[in-house]
């Protein structure tokens, strides 16, 4: 809950220039140093392994280097990044990426938020068996539930078309992953089966901080289920939905293992991550490659961006701190 | 406590400087030798440890294992050979990205009196792919080639002997249509498909690059020639009339076997690995033998009738490092791995076939792979993938030209692709 309390302020108070600094106690300055003392090496070591690389990519993006003919590195200034922008397989991955984004958030949420549902009313015995079995997914390495999925799905080994040949469309000759549409519906289903859980939990905590007075409240003033949930519950855990929503979405967004493994880019499905991999890793183009690295890194602020401005997001409101 | 303190950061930097400590050569003893392999049955090890012995003490040779991955491989070492890895003396080179680590000096030079050794004997196909600029790169190792490998019972009710009478692509796509069987070609989007159009635009008497060795933006692509044309019809009627089956845009080697050896199997184009694999599968008795007895071999189909094909070429070259701090031992010990009495252990070991024309008389290799001969013939008519520092653009290029099969068109595909690999070239569009 974020509401705040109006205090009205005296002329004298809004006249006063801002204090500088204000006092700290001793005991708040020591838990401060403390704090630091205690996060300071790894903030330093996230520097190292975070900062670093970025402005170096940063740098690299600037000049036409190839890894394997180091005498030809040129400074070329920014046209990397206009070779990028305007080329029609970036622009391509940039939209399979925003479509699995958009896709697997929305089912995600919508599943998430029943799933949390499920484990808050769940009866007590059963709570802590439905969150460990709901949680298994979450669990597995990205890399080996892309494997499973796409080993379930594969035309020889599989067995989905066995199990779903009486499904209109489906049937023993379908290749999966020889069409873009059938390839993105496997990769952006296991997409949602693998972090489902991740948002149920988020959200989880969202429908605990719902205080249970004002759904009781509602029922006494006979609002029916559906009313209390879209006017009582939801518009009081928007915070939570909205940091599932965000984290899920830069998650989502720079998508690679699902796509690497089950495709690795055939019948357009590229992302951008892929063609960034592809570009620095696989053409050792380190100059194109981080330029689109660093579009990739642009991309995410942007939504980082909309969402805590635009969408209000409150971080720290989801964690009930404010 | 402060004495426990002192103990317990004493031990912690034991424990950070001893492993370090371990990685410095010990001196004094023979220089030791890191032969980069690429993963197999365990020949290459055998082999390291033969010629150690043999060395008598001039040097020791120990391997350490690349990724799966051939170009996972290629990755790891341009990087590591970038960043001039002195630790890198020998290595295991898939043929295709030689020239890409030749261009750049990441080879040492072969000297003359190694080059002369190395090349007696050997393969003209092994030969061509270890060379770059008219001049021999790395040391010719084992050579891979793909034969085709047919259904009997299928090749006799068309009326075909395909191990006498050699056949064109026409006349499989047309037996499979009246029998109603599959053909087993590599249709994936990965390497395998550029090693099919290869063989094919060579086959036709065509080159993918008519000048390979120019620099990235005087490439030419010569795929809008009636050769690359022809490539196109073979590969857009088996793609178009469903003859690679419905699996035909995902299948790698192990798929297209798998698919020859079912009930629909007639012919398919294939490395030699098929055949150890075919007979552990009925060793297993997941495969009847009669399935084993029904298999033959033959060179790789032609285009037109009457011309000799060009198989593909494959296998492992050895490369010696440029930045290597014992390069005269590490040839000297390329020059023991490549004799023939090793190559041909490697073959009927670990089923990797031999550069070297000697190695196909030693008995246990007739043994174990009775089509030795065919091996050794299409060695001589195999055409290697174009030989470009650029070889990587190229071949992906192609794969995101050709990929699916069905969806190839004689004529607008070749034309599509020379577009789209000449602007990769020049660095004018993503790939």
């Amino acid at each position: 809950m974020t509401a705040e309390v109006a205090t009205p302020r005296t002329v004298e108070e809004a006249v006063k220039p801002r204090k500088k600094k204000p006092v700290r106690s001793d005991r708040a300055k020591a838990e401060a140093r403390l704090g630091w003392m205690l996060a300071g090496p790894a903030f330093v070591v996230m520097l190292l392994v975070t900062v670093y690389p970025i402005l170096q990519a940063c740098y690299d993006s600037l000049f036409s280097y190839r890894l394997t003919a180091p005498d030809d590195k040129a400074f070329i200034g920014l046209r990397n990044y206009i070779e990028v922008i305007t080329d029609p397989v970036f622009l391509q991955a940039l939209l399979v990426t925003v479509v699995i984004m958009v896709v697997s958030v929305i089912v995600e949420l919508v599943l998430g938020f029943a799933l949390a549902l499920v484990m808050h009313r769940a009866i007590t015995q059963l709570r802590g068996l439905l969150r460990t079995a709901i949680l298994v997914p979450y669990g597995i390495i990205t890399v080996v539930s892309a494997f499973a999925w796409f080993y379930a799905f594969d035309i020889n080994s599989g067995f989905v078309n066995h199990w779903f040949g009486w499904v209109p469309g489906i049937s023993t000759d379908l290749n999966w992953f020889a069409q873009q549409g059938t390839s993105l519906f496997v990769i952006i289903a296991s997409e949602i089966w693998k972090t489902t859980p991740f948002i149920s939990l988020l959200l989880l905590a969202g429908l605990a901080q719902v205080p249970s007075e004002l759904e009781e409240a509602a029922e006494v003033d006979g609002a029916t289920w559906w009313q209390r949930l879209t006017r009582v519950v939801l518009p009081n855990m928007k915070a939570a939905i909205m940091v599932a929503v965000l984290f899920r979405a830069l998650d989502a967004f720079r998508i690679f293992d699902n796509v690497f493994i089950m495709t690795n880019g055939a019948n357009d499905t590229t992302v951008l991550s892929l063609l960034a991999y592809r570009t620095s890793i696989g053409r050792l183009e380190i100059g194109l490659g981080s330029a689109i690295s660093v579009i990739l890194f642009l991309c995410v602020i942007l939504i980082c961006f909309i969402a805590i401005k635009l969408f209000k997001v409150d971080l720290a409101g989801a964690r009930g701190e404010s | 406590m402060r004495r426990r303190t002192r103990a317990v950061a004493l031990a912690a930097l034991a424990g950070l400087v001893l492993p370090l400590a371990a990685c410095s050569s010990d001196e004094g003893g023979p220089p030791t030798l890191t032969w980069y392999i690429n993963p197999d049955d365990g020949g290459q090890a055998e082999i390291a440890k033969r010629c150690t012995e043999a060395a008598d003490g001039a040097y020791r040779i120990t391997t350490s294992v690349l990724p799966r991955d051939a170009s996972a491989q290629r990755e790891q070492l341009a990087r590591r050979l970038a960043a001039k890895d002195s630790s890198i003396d020998i290595m295991s080179l898939d043929p295709p990205f030689i020239p890409e680590l030749a261009e750049p000096g990441f080879l040492a030079p072969i000297p003359e009196d190694v080059a002369t050794k190395v090349s007696k004997d050997v393969v003209q196909g092994a030969l061509a792919g270890a060379t770059w600029k008219d001049k021999l790169v790395a040391v010719p190792f084992w050579a891979n080639t793909q034969l085709l490998w047919y259904r009997k019972s299928v090749a006799e009710k068309a009326g075909l002997d395909p191990a006498k009478e050699p056949v064109t692509w026409k006349q499989l796509i047309d037996v499979a249509k009246e029998q109603d069987k599959l053909l087993a070609v590599q249709g994936t989007k990965a390497e395998s498909l550029t090693v099919w159009i290869n063989a094919l635009v060579e086959s036709a008497g065509g080159h993918v690059l008519t000048n390979p060795e120019a620099p990235a933006d005087e490439l030419k692509l010569g795929l809008e020639t009636d050769a690359g044309k022809a490539a196109a019809e073979v590969m857009s009627s088996i793609g178009k009339q469903g003859l690679g089956g419905p699996g035909l845009p995902t299948a790698d080697e192990n798929a297209s076997l798998t698919l020859f050896q079912g009930d629909k199997g007639s012919f398919m184009v294939n490395w030699p690995f098929v055949w150890s694999a075919t007979n552990a599968a009925v060793k297993d008795g997941t495969l009847d033998q009669s399935l084993v007895d029904d298999i033959g071999w033959a060179l790789y189909p032609g285009m037109k009738e009457g011309e000799k094909s060009r198989p593909p070429y494959g296998g492992i070259n050895l490369g010696v490092g440029a930045f290597s701090s014992h390069v005269d031992e590490a040839f000297k010990a390329t020059e023991c791995i490549v004799t023939p009495e090793n190559q041909a252990y490697y073959f009927a070991t670990n089923g990797n076939p031999p550069s070297n024309t000697k190695s196909y008389e030693d008995a246990e290799v007739k043994k174990a792979f009775p089509m030795a001969d065919v091996i050794r013939e299409s060695l001589e008519n195999a055409a290697p993938r174009p030989q470009t520092p650029y070889y990587n653009e190229v071949s992906l290029g192609l794969q995101e030209t050709w990929h699916p099969p069905a969806s190839v068109d004689p004529a607008t595909t070749p034309k599509k692709s020379t577009d789209f690999i000449t602007a990769v070239l020049r660095g004018e569009q993503l790939l």
